[in-house]
């Protein structure tokens, strides 16, 4: 193709994307725009299927049957939303077992918020209210974004999220009524989960290296900023119908803005979380490269039985 | 009559509960996120049906309970479900074999339920075994893969299977309350689908390509409350938040 031919596709794409018509897998587009768009896609996928372990981690012990079918309900969502985005991401020309390896290898990333321990009850609470919470927030924008399958994908998924969030609010209005100990794990998990939950929108903006590029191509339409102090002031409120407190002492309702001012974050803690060094990085990866390992002979077992099979259905045609 | 009918239920409920436990351990750690998703489908049907069976029973008691107190406050020697539901994962050629020697069960106990007199328990298992014909479906299926996949599939899914057959018997003992509820015309006599039971299961082994197991030494306990060493830390496990924090809700 010549430089004009392609000049010209490049073109046409940005029209397109300007005019927030959505791009499909057979469009063409620029090999940026694919590559960038495997790497978030995928690390969503990974963020979703990783993001299982931690609250899996309470299926077991869940305090009741009720809470015990809601948790079952909503890990399976993720498994879900992780099963549309692999899919969605297989769409642009790269496999399944690309991604995983990526993945357990340490290239790909994901969330760094589900490399924090749930140590109690609680946390299933605050992972619901408050990472789920601000999941949505970054991804409500997504179901508007350009690429077809991923804008798609996010619809179905931004659904189930908000039930997943009322869905750990509750169970923390349940502890915040609760007794004098569960008030306290509620608390708890709050100071726990709060910071991790404001890192989840990423570094600050004068930081952020792939804002600008993302903005163009509607994969971002707000900057990591605007998004956290949406989170902040739209969770505020929320703690304090619990009575619970948000553990910042500079905290402070700003009536200029109308908004809340926040204490600075811990961002040396943030980048050791990222780079692999956070509470559970090492077991969260190990426990799904295991999980990957020990299946391989049920999954060499159902191409066998499936050739097999295909084998059989031939002979009986002839 | 009514303790009965509440000591009936569990029989068949407690199977449900602590294999929907084992299931529920599964989640996030299966072979593929396609097989997580139908592990823990199954997990989310048993613990749908127990909850059903455990309120009926605690609106039967005399005493104030909920299906909670029922599932989460017994001692081990109250819970009466079958030796074989308790097993632990130890692979998924035990998970799938487990899962298929009890569904094939399920079924047919399901099927002959839907005739209870009692009305509560016919609609239950009305309900059920729609799940069940899913979950009985799922479990031959896989059994087929394993058995007729890769030499290593059947040579782990057949080890699993001579490991747990001997937990099948128990499955077709009558405790004394399973009598007094087959003569009162809500209960199900299993020993009638014995025979069945044991002739549709060689049939799918056979279509696996695995062999029989011929063992005639079969072990029981489960049922009068006398369980396998694992079953004390299934407990632990499950009743953690309830004994930690007593009387609380959630």
């Amino acid at each position: 193709m010549s430089e004009k031919e392609i000049k010209n596709l490049e073109e046409i794409f940005d029209q397109k994307i300007a005019r927030d018509e959505k791009i499909e897998p057979k469009d063409w587009m620029p090999e940026k725009y694919r590559q960038t768009h495997i790497r978030q896609m995928s690390q969503h996928a990974h963020s979703e299927i990783v993001g299982m372990l931690p609250e899996g981690n309470w299926i077991s012990r869940a305090p009741s049957l009720r809470r015990k079918v809601a948790l079952l309900a909503k890990v399976q969502d993720e498994a879900g939303h992780g099963l549309y985005l692999y899919s969605a991401t297989e769409t642009l020309g790269v496999s399944r077992e690309e991604l995983y390896e990526q993945l357990h290898s340490g290239k790909a990333k994901y969330s760094s918020i589900f490399n924090y321990p749930t140590v109690t009850w609680a946390d299933i609470g605050a992972i619901g209210w408050l990472v789920d919470g601000a999941a949505i927030i970054n991804q409500v924008p997504l179901c508007n974004t350009s690429f077809g399958p991923y804008a798609r994908a996010m619809v179905r998924v931004c659904k189930e999220e908000s039930f997943h969030q009322r869905q750990g609010y509750e169970i923390m209005l349940t502890l915040s009524k609760g007794t004098k100990a569960q008030k306290e794990m509620a608390q708890d998990a709050l100071n726990r989960w709060w910071w991790p939950s404001l890192m989840m929108f990423g570094p600050t903006d004068d930081k952020s290296t792939h804002t600008a590029q993302s903005m163009k191509w509607k994969l971002k339409r707000k900057t990591n900023d605007e998004l956290r102090q949406q989170f902040i002031d739209q969770t505020v409120p929320q703690a304090e119908i619990l009575g619970l407190s948000i553990p910042d002492k500079d905290l402070k309702w700003n009536e200029e803005r109308k908004s809340y001012d926040f204490g600075e974050i811990n961002w040396d803690e943030f980048w050791q979380v990222v780079k692999g060094h956070g509470p559970c990085n090492r077991e969260r990866l190990q426990t799904r490269v295991n999980a990957w390992e020990n299946g391989a002979w049920v999954r060499d077992a159902a191409m066998a039985y499936a050739e097999k099979n295909a084998e059989r259905k031939i002979k009986k045609a002839v | 009559m009514k303790d009965n009918l509440i000591q009936y239920i569990l029989g068949i409920a407690d199977n449900s509960l602590i294999l929907g436990q084992r299931l529920g351990e599964l989640t996030g750690h299966g072979p593929a996120p396609e097989i997580d998703i139908a592990i823990t489908n199954i997990s989310l049907d048993l613990f749908g049906q127990v909850r059903s069976y455990f309120q009926y029973a605690a609106q039967l008691s005399d005493k104030d309970i909920t299906e909670d107190d029922i599932a989460f406050l017994r001692t081990e020697r109250e819970y009466v479900n079958v030796l074989l539901v308790e097993q632990p994962n130890t692979d998924f050629g035990y998970v799938i074999t487990r899962q298929f020697l009890f569904d094939q069960f399920h079924y047919l106990l399901l099927s002959a339920l839907q005739q209870s007199t009692d009305a509560t328990m016919a609609a239950i298992a009305k309900k059920s075994i729609k799940e069940v014909s899913y979950h009985k479906r799922f479990s031959a299926d896989w059994m087929k893969r394993l058995g007729d996949g890769t030499k290593e599939s059947n040579q782990r899914v057949q080890q699993a299977v001579n490991d747990l057959w001997g937990y099948t018997n128990e499955l077709f003992m009558l405790t004394d309350a399973d009598k007094q509820a087959i003569a009162e015309g809500i209960g199900v006599d299993v020993t009638l689908f014995k025979k069945e039971y044991y002739e549709n299961v060689a049939a799918i082994l056979e279509e696996a390509t695995l062999e029989v197991p011929t063992q005639a030494f079969f072990q029981k306990g489960g049922k009068e409350g006398v369980h396998t060493e694992h079953m004390g830390y299934l407990l632990a496990d499950m009743q953690y938040m309830q004994r930690t924090y007593p009387g609380m809700k959630w």
